[in-house]
């Protein structure tokens, strides 16, 4: 019927709901060239493969083409080690080991309170939007909170990384526009971050902002530069993602109602629940941005020095050929691994965060919401292809438990 | 509740020490943890288990090969009759399980020299001498509950392969149909008899060592010697200056763990040592220990001429195989080893191959198609898992169905805060080249070459990258690597590997590895080009 390839339809925004078939369909060459250059890898031991090899590097302006030369450093997501690697430790030092090993631990509580205290606003519902009530504010919160953003601040900033979101993707056709669209919106989200960070400067806090301008170590601290990228970076890759998760996980529980069944029965189960779902329906579906330093032999087919790649981690995930029954939602799967947070040295920062969020959320929607059920089916999805997830999620449900038997689980 | 993680498989995403910061703990890529956390960090556990993105951490040691969960359709196999394993630890334990795994039916029987269950030695030398973890928290979680009759504390004194029995030291004799050999290492005592019986001369292999070893440090003496700076005397220097006890290292070698990476990594090692405060001395032996009356370790003399105080030493000299029980057996057993072919089956004095003699773990000496096919023997923790399950299938599958233990040896070590990990045999090479990052930063991978091909390669918290190199080893790739690739620093190329002398081997034909299973692994011959 068209001579698009199959992954010119995945981008598609009209088969979100449902991109699966067309990643088997895609797994069927390993390795594919896409027209424009862009060889996309969709099988699960190649994109391992790729994600730890070191002739691919993230950063474009080892592209061959020189069309685009985006001004400014990357942030460390876009860098190679390494920058990659001191930037990334320079980061790791706020948030977790070797240096803070309890922040993430240490949030537990407020994350069950956010979400204690968002479930009960709806408490006098029958039908709510899962996105909007508590997907959407927690993440928000919880990140702004870490970076030390105030409160108050909060819708401006959604308003800001919501359009950033927009403008990622592979396709390098109207890449130049949309890197000049990012650009736009940056400067503002910068230009803010930059003020604070200056002001903490002054007036250090506990907050990661604050150890970001503060650190100075043998290995020197960030700039200022550094600074505002890597929380521009941390702000979006904290807040759209987990959003995400949040969302295609309420979506898939209340899709398979017998397996949420017996996550009500057997609570503790949902922290193999959160990974079944970064396999099954991952917020992050492809890794759009890496490059070919040299000619890489891979799947029969040689990926030529210069080349962008794309790295289909949703299609991977579910590759017949790493996982039994792939495409079935196995939320007690054992030994799940996925490529949920990627993998290699740019393994998402925010992994253990991301878990945690999304355990105390799911945990605590299974066991408060009475009867919950999908109004729509599919629900209305956000445009991206790299980060995937619905807009809204309606759900109707007869009524809340109340909060009476608070998290009763053992306080490490 | 008792815990292992597969640090051959970790690659130190650290999600385990930020889910269970109670349980592990990162030093940026070295992971160090408790094996027996209390029931309390249960949930915590069990959450780290779940997100490790390699899933390298196991609760109930689930005894299988990712790749290969659904064990092959059975041809004819051989699942019943009587097999004995003699020695309990890593590899016998493991070769245990995979045995009723791959559907054995027979009567099992474990013969244990030593008093306990398995347990896991690497933790000795890093978290138990440090005090994190109480000795007694490093027994290995069960495979399953392996049926067999488990002789614990029974040590074999000889083996009758015709008439198939093996003998006990208590006089009694277990019939097999099928033998598994898994006796292991024992730690080289220091010779003098004398010396090595004052007080305060350590040696460390066992569970017992450790502890004794443990209480000696703990009593924070003025000095601690050490004899020997490979791995395990190292990484009791390291445990030594985290303790902020003054330690003197004694290496007869150049620089600490030549005689594993070479001379440009010992290098680097004695660097380490030295900017942690090692007093160390290399090209330097210890020719006497001295005690006072009371028979206590006073101090010992080197080989140049001075002296060091010291009340605890270490002797930290290598291992010594546990053969000497097989001496009449008719096996080629010795120092060296047993002898056995690529499928773990024992060789005999004549160079026969044996069909129910099985050896695996550290004593198995085999022929390494990617190395020559020369005979080599790999005392590591992940050869002991790999071999003991290729020995446990071949003894219950036909000759058809045989495995050949082609993995590709995986080592890991951490010391001075940096995790290092090889792959290949780094003495296999003439030359080193520092591909990505770089020695000063202590943050690098180092690739080894033998004749133009990749034979090895050894990171400093450079471990995600070690799968790639391993690809290379495995493709027999050309060396130098001449590829473009990220984190490399200028300036940079081969030098001489300065490994020990080893057998060189005639070059030929080059042998490469291929496919991911076990069942599916094969080694090949590319001949080259006739000139």
């Amino acid at each position: 019927m068209t001579s698009r390839s199959v992954f010119e339809r995945i981008l598609d925004p009209s088969g979100r709901a449902d991109p699966y078939p067309l990643f088997a369909e895609l797994r069927k060459t390993p390795v594919a060239r896409q027209e424009d250059g862009t060889y996309v890898v969709s099988t699960y031991r190649e994109i391992v493969e790729l994600l730890h090899d070191p002739r691919v590097s993230s950063d474009r302006r080892n592209l061959g083409s020189t069309a685009e030369a985006p001004d400014g450093a990357p942030s460390f997501i876009g860098l190679d080690p390494p920058e990659h690697d001191r930037l990334r430790r320079l980061a790791m030092r706020h948030f977790g080991p070797p240096h803070s090993p309890r922040i993430v631990d240490g949030l537990r509580p407020a994350i069950l309170a956010l979400t204690t205290e968002l479930i009960d606003g709806i408490a006098g519902e029958r039908r709510a939007d899962v996105v909007d009530e508590v997907a959407y504010p927690l993440p928000v919160a919880v990140i702004c909170r870490l970076l030390g953003v105030p409160q108050e601040d909060e819708p401006q900033f959604h308003a800001w990384a919501d359009q950033i979101i927009e403008t990622l993707g592979p396709g390098e056709e109207d890449r130049a526009e949309r890197e000049r669209e990012r650009r736009a919106v940056g400067l503002k989200l910068e230009g803010y971050l930059a003020e604070l960070a200056e002001a903490r400067r002054g007036q250090p806090g506990e907050d990661m902002l604050s150890g970001f301008v503060t650190y100075r170590g043998p290995e020197g601290g960030m700039t200022p530069q550094e600074v505002v990228s890597t929380a521009v970076l941390l702000l979006i890759a904290g807040h759209e993602t987990t959003i995400n998760l949040i969302a295609n996980g309420m979506l898939t529980l209340l899709r398979h109602p017998d397996r949420m069944e017996r996550l009500r029965a057997e609570p503790g189960l949902i922290v193999p629940a959160v990974e079944e779902l970064l396999r099954y329906e991952p917020p992050v579906q492809l890794v759009s941005s890496r490059v070919a330093l040299d000619d890489i032999d891979i799947a029969g087919t040689t990926i030529p020095a210069g080349s962008p790649i794309v790295l289909a981690l949703a299609a991977g995930s579910r590759d017949p050929a790493h996982v039994a029954d792939p495409d079935r939602f196995d939320p007690f799967r054992a030994r799940n691994e996925h490529l949920g947070f990627g993998g290699g040295v740019h393994y998402c920062f925010g992994a253990p965060l991301a878990r945690l969020e999304a355990q105390i959320v799911l945990g605590e929607l299974v066991r408060r919401l009475r009867n919950p059920r999908l109004v729509a089916d599919p629900p209305p999805y956000r445009p991206s292809p790299v980060l995937r997830g619905p807009r809204h999620l309606l759900i109707g449900f007869d009524g809340v438990e109340p909060d009476g038997q608070p998290y009763t689980r053992k306080r490490e | 509740m008792k815990v292992v993680v597969d640090l051959t498989r970790c690659q130190g995403y650290g999600q385990c020490a930020f889910l269970a910061p109670d349980v592990f703990t990162m030093r940026q890529e070295a992971l160090l943890y408790d094996l027996e956390p209390g029931d309390e960090r249960r949930e915590q556990v069990l959450r780290a288990a779940a997100a490790c993105p390699v899933q390298a951490v196991h609760l109930d040691w689930t005894a299988t090969w990712h790749a290969a969960e659904q064990p092959a359709p059975p041809a004819r196999r051989n699942t019943d009759g009587r097999i004995v394993i003699v020695g309990a630890s890593l590899a016998g334990a493991r070769a245990a399980g995979v045995l009723r795994r791959e559907g054995f039916t027979g009567s099992l029987t474990v013969i244990g020299g030593e008093s306990h269950e398995p347990y896991d030695r690497p933790p000795l030398s890093k978290q138990v001498l440090t005090g994190q973890v109480p000795h007694d928290h490093t027994m290995l979680p069960h495979l399953r509950e392996v049926d067999a009759e488990w002789l614990w504390g029974a040590q074999a004194t000889a083996l009758d392969v015709a008439g198939k029995r093996v003998r006990l030291a208590d006089g009694r004799e277990i019939g097999f149909d099928r033998v598994l050999l898994a006796t292991g290492t024992r730690a080289r005592p220091w010779p003098n008899e004398a010396e090595a019986a004052l007080e305060g001369v350590h040696t460390l292999r066992t569970l017992e060592d450790a502890a004794r070893l443990r209480q000696a440090l703990a009593a924070r003496p003025r000095r601690v010697l050490i004899l020997g700076a490979g791995f395990t005397g190292s990484e009791i220097a390291s445990v030594c200056r985290e303790l902020d006890l003054e330690v003197t290292v004694v290496e007869r070698g150049p620089a600490p763990l030549v005689s594993a990476l070479g001379g440009v990594i010992g290098d680097v090692a004695a660097q380490m040592h030295r900017e942690h405060g090692v007093d160390l001395r290399c090209d330097t032996t210890v020719t006497a220990l001295e005690g006072d009356a009371d028979g206590r370790l006073r101090g010992a003399r080197l080989s140049d001429g001075s002296t060091v105080e010291a009340e605890v030493a270490v002797v930290a000299l290598g291992s010594i195989r546990n053969v000497e029980w097989l001496r009449d057996s008719g096996l080629a057993a010795g120092v060296w080893g047993v002898a056995c072919d690529a499928g773990c089956r024992a060789v005999d004095t004549n160079g026969l191959v044996t069909d129910d003699v099985f050896v695996a773990g550290d004593i198995a000496r085999f022929p390494h198609p990617l190395y020559q096919y020369q005979f080599m023997t790999l005392e590591h923790w992940g050869n002991a898992v790999a071999q003991a399950e290729i020995a446990a299938h071949n003894m219950v599958s036909d000759q058809a169905h045989r495995w050949p233990h082609l993995s590709v040896p995986v080592f890991w070590s951490s010391q001075f805060g940096v995790n290092i990990k090889s792959v290949g045999v780094p003495t296999f090479a003439d030359e080193v080249v520092i591909t990505q990052g770089s020695t000063a930063e202590r943050r690098f991978v180092a690739v080894y070459g033998y004749r133009g091909r990749v034979t090895a390669a050894v990171t400093f918290d450079q471990g995600l990258w070690l799968e790639f190199y391993q690809r290379l080893i495995e493709r027999a790739a050309p060396f130098p690597p001449e590829f473009r690739h990220v984190d490399r620093r200028a300036g940079v190329g081969p030098v001489p590997a300065r490994v020990p002398e080893r057998l060189v081997a005639t070059a030929g034909a080059t042998v490469v590895v291929t496919g991911h299973d076990p069942a599916e692994r094969r080694a090949s011959l590319l001949h080259a080009p006739q000139s």
